[in-house]
């Protein structure tokens, strides 16, 4: 069962919708009961570094996903800005990140860009992956969709499993062990983000 | 590399599409979840669905309607019309939908912008300014209620307020375009760009994929959005449901986008 954790932050339906079409179940967790039957955990976040990290504490649900995660193994993905708080930090806020993929997210550099809008990064951006399973019968510079001012910066280049470019060129996807993030929305970038969120459910 | 974004816009009048001239003459062209079908399957960047029935009515967004256009949607859908409260955004939100348009509120009670931003997020909040060149004037005023009642309020100012207020993205919207189909308005949309820095959208008056090309160059990264061009096919107008494929718009972008 791949459980969508809604702890108010990010388009839960989204998701929903997407699993519905892939005839895959999903099922919408609200408290910390609803996830004690999750296999996968998809954790979505939209808003900023310090409200999404407040919201997720406040929510019931975090103590949990620890357990879920950290000690079951369930695999996680964080998206977009709950990709961030996988991170220690961010340059966004003061909040502690979830500290669970060493690295910090930063400010995306603009200094190389001519645009007027400069920030966000909004819009369609290819990607180079690195053939990890996630990106499974994705080319390898797949568009995905795109929304965000910030990046997560691995410490260790390992977990990087792909990479932008905007300005310069930043991670945009993020592994260690049953721990993923992505910083682009699979869940709007047709037929990609269908088949990353397919082999989500696969791994 | 980043695209600017190519956006079909789709107007729901009496349940059905129609595609207007100058705001009037709604001609039906299809069904809003046939239309959408077909979008997915052409890999459009977004979709913007305006409802021009709710506020000229005094109606709430039909919710069951939007329900089905988000469960659809594969794409960021935006979708306007009726929204009059942070609860109707949160609502409109929360079936799937990225992109809360708003337009006669952000005149009437600007601070709903700041409102609706705090609880979806900046990027989410969209203002479209639907707007008409005064005469015998250089300015452009803001209109409301598929342009009947002219405000007075002058576009350019109003597009500085809305970013000021924490809007995400602002949709030109040009009434005097509006199904034209003889090139974008670009005096406005140059005066709007030099003034404000969050993301711009136009819309009104591409009659060709050349029209898009042009605000590409001129603009870069920027939402080209179209109605007619994309559900009209040949001078005779039949209704056709189109989108240029992979290879059309990559041409597109070589040809027209500075590097």
């Amino acid at each position: 069962m791949i459980t969508i954790v809604d702890y108010g932050c990010g388009n839960i339906n989204a998701f929903v919708n997407v699993y519905k079409r892939l005839n895959i179940e999903s099922k919408i967790a609200r408290t910390a009961s609803d996830l004690e039957d999750c296999e996968r955990i998809i954790l979505p976040g939209v808003g900023s570094f310090d409200h999404v990290m407040k919201q997720f504490n406040a929510s019931g649900m975090r103590e949990m996903v620890e357990k879920k995660v950290l000690e079951d193994g369930v695999p996680v993905i964080g998206i977009c800005a709950g990709m961030q708080i996988l991170a220690q930090s961010s340059e966004e806020g003061t909040q502690a990140g979830l500290g669970w993929i060493d690295g910090q997210v930063k400010k995306i550099d603009i200094s190389q860009i001519t645009y007027k809008t400069k920030l966000p990064h909004m819009g369609w951006n290819e990607i180079y992956h690195n053939g990890d399973f996630l990106f499974k019968d994705i080319e390898k510079n797949a568009r995905f969709y795109f929304v965000h001012s910030y990046y997560f910066e691995c410490d260790s280049k390992e977990n990087s499993i792909a990479t932008t470019t905007y300005g310069k060129v930043f991670t945009c996807a993020v592994n260690r062990n049953n721990i993923y993030g992505v910083q682009f929305h699979p869940e709007k970038s047709h037929q990609n983000g269908q088949q990353l969120l397919k082999n989500f459910a696969n791994l | 590399m980043l695209q600017p974004r190519i956006i079909p816009c789709l107007l729901i009048h009496n349940e059905g599409l129609v595609k207007t001239v100058q705001f009037k003459d709604g001609k039906y062209v299809g069904d809003p979840i046939n239309a959408v079908k077909i979008f997915n399957e052409k890999e459009v960047d977004e979709l913007i669905v305006l409802d021009i029935d709710a506020t000229r009515l005094n109606r709430e967004p039909n919710y069951k309607r939007i329900e089905n256009l988000a469960l659809e949607c594969r794409m960021p859908l935006c979708y306007g019309g009726g929204i009059k409260t942070r609860d109707h955004a949160l609502k409109v939100f929360g079936l799937g939908v990225e992109k809360i348009a708003i337009s006669s509120i952000a005149i009437e009670k600007p601070e709903i912008i700041s409102e609706i931003a705090q609880s979806v997020g900046n990027q989410s909040v969209i203002v479209v300014i639907d707007l008409k060149k005064k005469r015998f004037s250089s300015k452009y005023e803001l209109c409301t209620h598929n342009g009947t009642i002219k405000t007075g309020i002058d576009s350019v100012e109003f597009a500085k307020k809305a970013e000021q207020l924490g809007c995400g993205e602002i949709v030109i919207n040009s009434i005097d375009k509006d199904g034209m189909m003889n090139g974008y308005d670009f005096d406005i949309i140059d005066k709007i760009r030099e003034v404000i820095s969050i993301p711009i959208t136009v819309l009104g008056g591409a009659g060709t994929l050349e029209d898009i090309g042009k605000v590409i160059t001129r603009h870069g990264i920027i939402g080209a959005a179209a109605g007619s061009i994309f559900v009209f096919k040949g001078k005779y107008k039949a209704v056709l449901i189109n989108y240029p494929n992979p290879k059309e718009k990559e041409e597109l972008i070589k040809n027209y986008f500075p590097q």
